[in-house]
């Protein structure tokens, strides 16, 4: 047995087996606490360290899949079966990465039920990663449902005020959702015979079959990115949830939303996705334009920033049902970048509720006198937010409204107001909570950064300037597989590339 | 060495940024300001070499002999797009280095003096420094999103700096709607970009612009409308460029830029930053000589501009302000040149207009700095007695810009030639449009003559209106003093350093600049002299020589040239006269006649308060934009988020399976377990499933 032959399986299970070793962890004092803290640190480090060998490893001139696991387990229909291509690869370490940040993050602010948190954040990383990572259609539904329990655990455990509220949205919103894919799924199967993703994407579904697939998916995909106006639940959950959980949320569970589009709704329903692909980019736009004016007017930072994730999924989506290259190629860079930008947001967030104990953006201002230092990496992630050149931000919001130009002029059109808006909100919430006079009598006294969220901070942003300058590890990584589902996208609805297609000579 | 041009601001701003707190204030002002001029001297060396270019060169046409391409590495890479960051000069960005790193080392320099009392100049010299890199990214980029990223860095830059004093609400408010309002602009231009992608298939320079003669005749389907693609791509180009030259419509930012210290005033808000756009248009020229439609929108954009903008400095209080307005003006004078398709004359300006604007803006800082950081030309007077080398200076920055020359000679100042070379290719470009060009450039250039004038009478001559001096108090507040309510607050130049408490009044204090703030005023007032002179032959002579110095970075039409070259005596004139005119009616009206113009603002109220408020498009846009996005947020938010889909939808929803399933299950009990539950037996039911599936058919 080889050790990177099932490299996948060992950075799958090993922070549930992490979770296991918590279990033993006694006593409910300090030290059992920071003993239980510093093993969870170091199993997602492993981890992480593991996820960044995967990548090293990974050959990006390769198509097909990778470290791929196959065995038998039910019958031969379902299998265990694990390997990543060019699509999945680069949200594994992008999990396994993030995960050692909400731990550490969590050092300061969970002081109550200590070794469940880090447990339940465990086989969430399992689940998460385990998603991305399976190439067997029933075990990537059990992954993709099974986020939601520690999810809705988190949220309900560890939230705030709202909390019981919250989760009774997120689970009605994501168990309406995953509902339909599930029946979606057995369709599947009596059509095609296998659950082997791999086999499923040469299979050709009738198109009138298409159709429907496609619904039952995008119902579960629409709610999980989340799309306008699926999206209800969003600002509610990242408003309980405590830090960790937003920041999980935000970088990694909806990017399962997307994933999931590019792999099946695009690369197995092309008909379909084709057909609908004005619906989602109508919805797209509404997204952008929309959710951006509403977060315009908010008045909770976490909020305010749940509502610009909104957006920039919405940038997502536009990108995929594009099916070119450049939409494709930016979709994934965005949730890639969103998922550094938005984790470094929340945990930003999280820094002054820990002080403060108030989300309310009235609650602060000149934040930049007390901490400078908190003030420019909040500065590098609003300007991500708002994609700046030069900042990982821009990259997957150039390329998607590209692909979005050639495919339909107005979808670019109306996408390019985001550019606007995003500034406009990001920018206003700066003014309000880092510039101005420090006078406010309840702010005396708030301290600048410390060690350990530096730690957590200046690595993200780092990430954020390194890819906006130079973000060919990602593109290189990503490219032959985009390549391929573009190409047979393309293909399959019988379209010439997009790029010939849209220049007309008269 | 075009490396390190580029890349020494960049180092100096990483320094001073990162380690001003270490190394100390004036380390880092040392050490960024040693960098730039580093980087100033190696452009001149740069600009030499196209200067005196020897004539062999010539045989090599078109612009990728003579563009020198260094790659610095890979940026977007995808699909048919590959895009790197490479370094590119041809004569046309060794221009632009010598204006950006000139003016920037000088204003380096000239900061030292000014910001002597602040807490934080070592940040305050990071931003200058990070906003030359990115400026010099955009002048240097080879390919159109690095220009774009050049173009939002500087956008960055200007933000941090007008903000500088982030205290102030005024500098806040201001900070980001310049950032706002040129994010309007860069929604044309990224759309611009996307368009120049699908039409010419290529995002670098060379690549586009030879793409440009077999697309010319191309019909494009923008939105709903087929329409000619070439129009297409440089009306949203020109939109990014409106945005950042603060043109007519997009030009509310630049007077509220004055917010920031006046040093970043004169070296982003006047004579680089605000020129991005003039520089994108003449870069662009290839693209925009394929539409005659788009050039006829750049030049009346331009005429328009500079009219409007020199109708509101006629009535301006803030000495910042007036030569804000000023700016805005002379940048549409240089869009009227391109628009006329004679870039060259267009750069020309841009490049003279450089120094005497960084002259009158650092004259006007050393003016403020005297005052003890008072603005408003009301309360001033006097003070050529006081600050004496102060008043020359402005006065020569002032001549240059009304453009003092004797036409048909050599004599005369900078403006005088790029100026007048601007006037009289408007009215060689004939048809209705180069006219109307014309008369509108010819009334701006009284104007400009009247309120530079107006501006040195008010602030150097008379008696002094401090607002301690006796009897002159209220004289001050009395002039146009009817107008102060609708009048915005007069931000003061008030930062750490906080003179208010001297006694007596601010002109008994007054007092001239110290040396690292004369030297640079020398410096540029000795190219507000001579960069006309100089420089004429190269921009605005013969064709042949014009074409050998840009050597194809743009586009040179020799017949438009001989066209200019001809025209009339009366209108070679004309500016003159203009300006003697409005030199005339300023000397009238503050010197001769102290009370006309208040006299005068009685007479009109109407025509004075519309002035005043700059046309009113501050409210206008209160109104159109901000309010309604803002009401519209609130109504999607608490009508249809909160009400239709939470409160109606899910929650209804939800309470109708309460209603039904209440009575036999508590399922809506509100504890986790139950969920959690579910969920499980979800799961459950699906491996059931798949269990019974696989082992049927399996």
């Amino acid at each position: 047995m080889i050790f990177s032959d099932h490299l996948l399986t060992f950075i799958t299970f090993l922070p549930t087996a992490g979770a296991l070793l918590l279990l033993l962890v006694g006593g409910r004092d300090e030290a059992a606490n920071n003993l239980a803290r510093y093993i969870a640190l170091g199993v997602t480090l492993l981890t992480a360290a593991l996820s960044l060998w995967l990548w090293y490893l990974f050959d990006p001139s390769n198509t097909g899949f990778q470290f791929v696991e196959n065995y038998a387990w039910i019958g031969e229909s379902i299998g265990y079966r694990m390997g990543v291509d060019g699509i999945s690869v680069l949200f594994i370490p992008l999990t396994a990465v993030l995960m050692p940040a909400v731990i550490l993050s969590s050092f300061g602010s969970i002081t109550k039920r200590v070794k469940e948190y880090l447990i339940v954040f465990l086989v969430l990383e399992t689940f998460m990663i385990g998603a991305f990572a399976t190439l067997d259609l029933a075990m990537f539904y059990v992954f993709f449902e099974g986020t939601l329990i520690p999810m809705f655990l988190i949220i309900g455990i560890w939230g705030g005020a709202r909390r019981i509220q919250a989760t009774y949205k997120f689970f009605f919103y994501s168990f309406t959702g995953t509902v339909l894919m599930l029946i979606a799924i057995m369709a599947m199967y009596w059509q095609a015979g296998t659950l082997d993703i791999v086999k499923l994407l040469t299979f050709k579904f009738p198109p009138e079959v298409q159709t429907w697939l496609w619904i039952g998916f995008f119902a579960s995909f629409a709610v999980k990115m989340p799309m306008w106006p699926f999206h209800r639940w969003l600002p509610e959950a990242h408003v309980e949830a405590p830090t960790g959980g937003s920041v999980i949320l935000a970088a990694i569970l909806l990017k399962l939303g997307g994933y999931g589009f590019i792999r099946f709704s695009i690369s197995m329903f092309p008909d379909a996705s084709h057909q609908f692909a004005n619906f989602v980019f109508v919805l797209s736009i509404a997204a952008i334009i929309i959710t951006s004016l509403v977060a315009l007017v908010q008045t909770d930072i976490k909020k305010l920033i749940a509502y610009s994730s909104v957006a920039h999924m919405g940038f997502v989506t536009m990108g995929i049902f594009t099916g070119n290259i450049y939409g494709i190629h930016g979709a994934i860079f965005q949730m890639i970048s969103h998922g550094i930008v938005s984790a470094a947001l929340f945990f930003c967030v999280g820094v002054v509720y820990d002080r403060m104990h108030t989300r309310e953006i009235s609650a602060y201002g000149g934040l930049v006198t007390p901490m400078p230092r908190y003030a420019v990496v909040f500065m590098v992630f609003t300007m991500a937010n708002v994609g700046l050149p030069g900042t990982s931000g821009f990259v997957g919001e150039f390329l998607t409204m590209l692909a979005a130009f050639q495919a339909n002029t107005w979808v670019a059109f109306f996408a390019a107001f985001g550019v606007i808006l995003s500034a406009a909100y990001a920018l206003w919430l700066y003014r309000r909570v880092i510039f101005g006079a420090f006078t406010k009598e309840s702010l005396k006294g708030i301290l600048d950064l410390d060690r350990r969220e530096a730690i957590v901070l200046v690595p993200l942003v780092l990430l954020t300037i390194l890819f906006g300058f130079y973000p060919a590890p990602i593109l290189d990584a990503t490219a032959a597989s985009v390549n391929l589902v573009a190409e047979n996208f393309a293909n399959a609805i019988g379209a010439a590339p997009a790029a010939v297609a849209a220049a007309t000579g008269h | 060495m075009i490396q390190a041009i580029v890349f020494f601001p960049l180092v100096g701003a990483l320094i001073a940024g990162l380690l001003g707190r270490i190394i100390g204030h004036r380390t880092s002002e040392y050490i960024t300001t040693g960098l730039l001029i580093g980087a100033a001297l190696l452009s001149w060396i740069v600009f030499a070499q196209y200067w005196f270019a020897p004539p062999a060169a010539e045989g090599a046409h078109g612009a990728e002999h003579a563009a020198t391409k260094v790659e610095v590495m890979r940026w977007i890479v995808s699909g048919a797009l590959d895009l790197r960051w490479v370094l590119r000069v041809d004569t046309l960005t060794a221009v632009m280095l010598v204006v950006v790193t000139t003016v920037s080392s000088l204003v380096h320099l000239y900061s030292i003096g000014y910001m002597a009392d602040d807490p934080h100049r070592s940040r305050f010299f990071a931003y200058l420094s990070l906003f030359t890199f990115a400026m010099l990214m955009l002048v240097t980029a080879d390919n159109f999103l690095q220009m774009f990223f050049g173009w939002e860095g500087v956008g960055l830059a200007s933000y941090l700096l007008i903000g500088f004093w982030y205290t102030r609400p005024s500098a806040n408010a201001a900070a980001m709607k310049a950032f706002v309002v040129n994010r309007v602009g860069d929604f044309g231009f990224a759309l611009g970009i996307f368009a120049a992608f699908v039409v010419l298939g290529h995002l670098d320079f060379d690549g586009a612009f030879h793409a440009v003669e077999a697309n010319k005749d191309l019909t494009f389907r923008f939105l709903s409308w087929d329409l000619h693609a070439m129009t297409v791509v440089c009306l949203l180009l020109f939109m990014g460029a409106m945005g950042k030259s603060a043109q007519f419509l997009l030009h509310t930012w630049l007077p509220d830029a004055m917010e920031g210290p006046t040093p970043v005033s004169a070296l982003i808000h006047a004579a680089t930053m605000v020129t991005a756009g003039v520089f994108m248009v003449a870069r662009f020229s290839p693209l925009f000589e394929a539409s005659e439609l788009a050039m006829t929108v750049v030049m009346l954009v331009g005429a328009l501009t500079a009219f409007f903008a020199a109708t509101v400095g006629l009535v301006q209080n803030d000495i910042k302000r007036v030569i804000a307005y000023s700016t805005c003006s002379q940048l549409g004078y240089m869009f009227v040149a391109l628009g006329a398709g004679v870039y060259s004359v267009g750069i020309f300006h841009l490049f003279t207009h450089a120094f005497f604007k960084a002259l009158l803006f650092l004259g006007a800082g050393s003016v403020i700095h005297a005052m003890h950081h008072e603005q408003d030309m009301r309360n001033m007077g006097g003070l050529r007695h006081k600050i004496k080398w102060t008043y020359y200076l402005m006065i020569v920055g002032t001549l240059a810009l009304t453009g003092v020359g004797i036409p048909g000679t050599w004599l005369g100042f900078a403006g005088f030639f790029s100026k007048d070379g601007i006037i009289e290719v408007a009215y060689a470009a004939g048809q209705s449009t180069g006219y109307i060009a014309f008369w509108a450039l010819v009334i701006a250039a009284m104007f400009t003559s009247f309120y530079s004038w107006r501006l040195i009478h008010l602030t150097f001559h008379g008696k002094p209106r401090g607002q301690h001096h006796g009897h002159g108090a209220h004289a001050a507040h009395d002039d146009h003093a009817h107008a102060d309510h609708a009048h915005d607050d007069h931000a003061h130049d008030d930062h750490a350093h906080d003179d208010h408490g001297h006694h007596g009044s601010a002109y008994d204090n007054a007092h001239e600049s110290p040396a690292v703030m004369m030297v640079p005023l020398f410096v540029l007032a000795a190219g507000a002299i001579l960069a006309g002179v100089v420089f004429n032959d190269l921009f605005f002579g013969h064709a042949e020589h014009i074409e050998h110095f840009f050597q194809g970075s743009l586009v040179v039409s020799e017949e438009l040239l001989e066209a200019a070259h001809g025209v009339p005596i009366w209108v070679k004139w004309s500016a003159t006269i203009a300006m003697v005119l409005g030199f005339a009616a300023a000397y009238q009206m503050y010197i001769r006649d102290p009370a006309a113009p208040k006299r005068l603002a009685h007479a009109n109220p109407g025509l004075y308060l519309f002035l005043l408020n700059k046309w009113y498009f501050d409210e206008l846009y209160d109104r159109i934009f901000v309010k309604p996005a803002l009401w519209l947020g609130n109504a999607l938010w608490k009508g249809f988020d909160d009400m239709l889909i939470d409160k109606t939808i899910t929650e209804g929803l939800g309470n109708r399976v309460r209603d039904i399933t209440g009575k036999v299950v508590k399922l809506q009990s509100g504890y986790l377990y139950h969920y959690a539950f579910a969920m499980l037996i979800g799961i459950a039911a699906l491996l059931t499933w798949a269990i019974a599936a696989g082992g049927l058919l399996g």
